[in-house]
């Protein structure tokens, strides 16, 4: 649209026409105060804070409503504007208690802050404050109602931008009240978003609510550790007897893919780290029974055991098992730690998407993928399988507002009426595991149309969704674990015939996608380089077993054979997430690195405590592909990040860690020679760092060093290092990558996690179990 | 949840009057409340289901208009009003009276179920003040005496 001019307390403004007045000042950085305003919420113009003076026009008028016209002239802080506005908040201090001193808002409060601005903090009125007692909603969110100005922020981000409707206002006038929709509880999707949105201390939370004050905390923005949606995450940490306590999640500051953005796991579930069970010592097996040790004991033990096993048996009868919440570094590490040091193909991880097929699908086919962001501003979107409300709260809240805000066209295609269709304009229901047939049937393979009939989508039905989706010149496709291998290849071929589509496949842990990318595959290398040819890696690396690995359940095979003598399990949980026999192991030497005496660290020889992804550095990948640097934020004392571990037990093989992570060096005028693959030969890391003006990495625990690596190595990987460490998401290019191979589909096993459960953290996380506990038994589509 | 075919008939057409159908919350909540006595639980989820809303959407309606109830109250709803013009002309007085004979206060309903009666604002009758409304009928220019008379009448009324 074409911009107009205005005036702005005597400066020149241009802005886009349809802009609102608020929205012109603040580009400009003129500030209008607001209550209601929120930006993509609908306008409500009840706080009359952003009042300022239009010429020609009667009265004060509201900023928040007022759209820019040519020519106009405005003045955002005369006396008048001030005085109406000082006016506007000694109305609002008439019932307010003034408990900033014990309010968790008090020092981030929005009112507090007008206050101090325009004044008004002598009352005139003497009339008796209306008192209410606090009223607990939920378990986490609670409900101070004197606090309350009634600016109706949280009655639109639960009803127009998260689509629950859980939040209203009954009565009216002085009376009104912000009421939640079962009387006097909530039944919701508990995202907290309007404990987030609220300007004052009238909805507080209760994971943080008295614990402490805003400027106690230190605020560390990393991303979140519990679906693949990769949010970023502002965590407010407090020194506390065992390290660093997490007590905050939120994202405030609007950094990252998610904007404001955060669902329960992300705004309340870190309390995991906390938990009383938190394993803080090495636990070595010894009569039989777990006991607490001292890491050198530990370390010397696995290191020995370890390099037993591989220089009798051979590597191939060593195991590893990868995480899927570790960091890219850590995954990268241990790949290379698998195939170097045990070496062993036997690297399996729990795969909840085939990201395999997905890079073999897209090979050499640049731009087909989208990032998160893309989600919000596609003109349409098509989502096959999956349910995004549950599995990918991120994911659906830019689907349902970008249908929203930007009116995209969704398309879905599903086994179960999700609650997402309310915001499609095409909804396909197709028989439990028939979505790959509706793929086939969109490119044109009309003899399966009478397989996809169902009640709600007849043969009318399902041809007008095909000419719909086929007519759209601008499509981003999203799809569940529901597709896999070849069918993944028939999706790609879809898309390929339409004008300009983007994919993303769907998986379900903070970092599935970093886990495949860092090659964490019996038979595929980092960037999906089949580790039969892998000329880069051989020639980087030094000699690498070549000869498929075993996968998860052939290593259970060989177990049960005998033939595995050893298992190196890091970060994972497959004894309990994918119900293994736990017997199988009972003759090889287990080792399990995690946070807790999980089924799987139960049958262990070796426990080593882990720190977890908020209590370390490094970056990860979410499900689209956007990598992102994790920060570390919490502490506990007793644990180590499994970078070190892995690091550790290298060393205590007696292997050369120089070989495994690029530190030190540098030094040398023909840069290195000492380290690498081939001595004698110029140092190719020493060399890339100096291109990419880096300093080598100091210390061998360092993940930046093998970051480094990865840039340099891992295809897709070398983004803008300075946006990296900014903070700011990078899209991968998967088609860059090998050409990866294909799978049998049953290796693909979902979590299975909803809103409010997430694996083994969630097991441990306080605040999930009190609200799954609370929860009643029918209500399983939240709100819906 | 049954409604009189009366209601039904009205609901529907009322559904044509309005671009979209939320819009016939408010007349048709009026309408249930007259045919059932108050505004129950299940009216509201009635009503919300055919209108596509949440129940808690049509609490927050019922809950700002003062003329709608979720409680039952009396037969006869007597509304004093004690607007300036009403209470320049005895208003309140009429409303004390009330709440003597009646022995009930303001929102308060008889035991026997007969009267109900509320302090309200502007009726809109100024000119004939001080006015009251029962149910959807006007009483005007009234005194005490006259007051007793009315209420009589509506006694008698509801009883036979």
């Amino acid at each position: 649209m074409p911009d107009v001019s205005l005036t702005v307390d005597g400066r020149k403004l241009t802005a886009p026409a349809g802009t609102l007045l608020i929205e012109a000042c603040k580009s400009a950085g003129i500030e209008v105060p607001s209550f209601c305003y929120y930006p993509n919420l609908p306008l409500q113009g009840a706080c009359r804070m952003c009042v300022v003076k239009v010429e020609k026009m009667p009265k004060l008028q509201t900023a928040c409503t007022t759209v820019v016209t040519e020519g106009m002239i405005v003045a955002t802080d005369s006396d008048e504007v001030r005085q109406a506005r000082k006016a506007m908040v000694e109305l609002l201090l008439g019932n307010h208690p003034l408990d900033c001193p014990v309010c968790d808002a008090g020092g981030e409060c929005e009112l507090q802050d007008m206050t101090f601005s325009y004044g008004a903090a002598e009352s005139r009125f003497m009339e008796a404050k209306n008192h209410r007692e606090e009223q607990q909603w939920s378990p986490v969110a609670y409900f101070d109602r004197p606090r309350c100005i009634l600016c109706y922020r949280c009655v639109r981000v639960c009803g127009e931008a998260m689509d629950v409707w859980a939040l209203g206002v009954q009565n009216r006038g002085v009376n009104s009240v912000i009421a939640p929709n079962q009387d006097d509880h909530l039944e919701c999707e508990e995202c907290g978003m309007c404990i987030d949105i609220c300007p004052v201390g009238a909805l507080t939370s209760g994971a943080y609510r008295y614990k402490t004050r805003p400027w106690e905390m230190n605020h560390v923005g990393t991303v979140c550790t519990h679906c693949g949606d990769g949010c970023k995450t502002t965590l407010g940490v407090r020194r506390c007897d065992t390290g660093m306590e997490i007590v905050r999640g939120d994202n405030r500051d609007k950094s990252g893919i998610n904007n404001d953005f955060l669902c329960i796991k992300g705004r309340y579930a870190f309390d995991f780290a906390h938990n009383d069970e938190r394993l803080t010592q090495p636990l070595i097996r010894k009569n039989g029974k777990l006991t607490p040790s001292t890491w050198e004991e530990a370390f010397g033990l696995i290191g020995k055991r370890f390099a037993e096993v591989r220089d009798k048996d051979g590597g191939s009868a060593i195991g590893v098992v990868g995480s899927n919440r570790t960091t890219n570094e850590e995954n990268y590490l241990l790949s290379k730690f698998a195939r170097v040091v045990l070496k062993t193909n036997n690297l399996d991880h729990h795969r909840t998407a085939d990201y395999a097929a997905f890079a073999a699908a897209l090979h050499g086919k640049p731009g087909k993928t989208a990032s998160m962001r893309e989600v919000f501003n596609a003109p349409a979107m098509l989502l096959i399988g999956n349910d995004p409300t549950n599995q990918h709260p991120l994911l659906a809240w830019q689907i349902r507002n970008n249908v929203r805000l930007h009116r995209s066209r969704l398309y879905v295609i599903n086994s179960a009426p999700i609650k997402l269709r309310r915001q499609t304009a095409g909804f396909g229901l197709v028989p439990t595991g028939a979505e790959a047939r509706a793929i086939a049937f969109l490119a044109g393979d009309d003899s399966l149309l009478d397989s996809l009939v169902s009640d709600i989508t007849n043969r009318d039905a399902w041809s007008a969704l095909r000419d719909k989706i086929r007519a759209e010149q601008n499509l981003v496709i999203a799809f569940g674990s529901e597709l896999r291998g070849a069918d993944i290849q028939k999706l790609v071929n879809f898309a390929s015939s339409l004008t300009a589509v983007k994919l993303i496949c769907l998986s379900d842990y903070a970092n599935s996608r970093g886990a495949a990318d860092m090659g964490l595959y019996p038979d595929l290398l980092p960037g999906y380089q089949p580790a039969s040819s892998a000329d880069k890696f051989h020639h980087e690396w030094g000699g690498l077993p070549t000869e498929k690995g075993l996968s998860l359940p052939e290593m259970v095979d060989a177990a049960k054979a005998g033939k595995l003598k050893a298992l190196y399990v890091v970060g994972s949980n497959p004894i309990g997430r994918l119900s293994i026999d736990p017997f199988v192991f009972s003759k090889s030497f287990v080792v399990v690195q995690d946070m807790f005496l999980t089924e799987t660290a139960t049958i262990a020889d070796v426990v080593l405590p882990a720190a977890n992804a908020y209590e370390k550095s490094g970056t990860c990948t979410n499900t689209c592909g956007d990598l992102q640097l994790v920060k570390k934020a919490g502490e506990v004392t007793g644990t180590k990040p499994d970078f070190e571990m892995i690091v550790r037990i290298a060393d205590a093989m007696g292997f050369d860690v120089r070989k495994l992570v690029p530190f030190g060096g540098g030094t040398h005028a023909d840069m290195g020679q000492t380290r690498g693959a081939q001595s004698g030969e110029a140092d190719r890391h020493a060399v890339w760092l100096e291109a990419h003006n880096l300093e080598p990495k100091m210390t061998p625990f360092d993940p930046i060093a093998i970051l480094d690596e990865i840039q340099r190595l891992v295809a897709g990987y070398d983004v803008s290092r300075i946006n990296l460490l900014a903070g700011n998401d990078q899209h991968i290019e998967i088609a860059e990558s090998g050409p990866s191979v294909l799978h049998k589909p049953e290796l693909i096993v979902p979590a299975n996690d909803d809103l409010f459960s997430s694996g083994t953290l969630g097991r441990y996380s306080h605040t999930l179990n009190s609200v799954m506990e609370n929860k009643p038994a029918e209500t399983d589509v939240a709100a819906d | 949840m049954k409604f009189s075919e009366e209601f039904e008939s009205r609901f529907t057409e009322m559904l044509t009057h309005y671009p979209t159908k939320r819009s016939v919350l408010v007349p048709t909540l009026l309408y249930a409340q007259d045919e059932i006595g108050s505004l129950t639980g299940e009216i509201i989820a009635e009503l919300a289901q055919r209108l596509d809303l949440t129940e808690l959407e049509v609490r927050n309606v019922i809950s700002y208009y003062s003329m709608l109830t979720t409680k039952p109250r009396g037969k006869y709803n007597v509304q004093v009003c004690t607007n300036i013009a009403c209470m320049l002309r005895g208003g309140e007085e009429l409303l004390d009276h009330c709440k003597k004979k009646l022995g009930i206060g303001h929102k308060g309903t008889t035991q026997d179920g007969l009267f109900a009666l509320e302090e309200v604002e502007c009726i809109g009758a100024c000119s004939w003040a001080p006015a009251i409304q029962v149910n959807y009928d006007f009483h005007e220019n009234l005194t005490i005496e006259k007051m007793d008379k009315v209420l009589d009448e509506y006694r008698k009324k509801g009883t036979q």
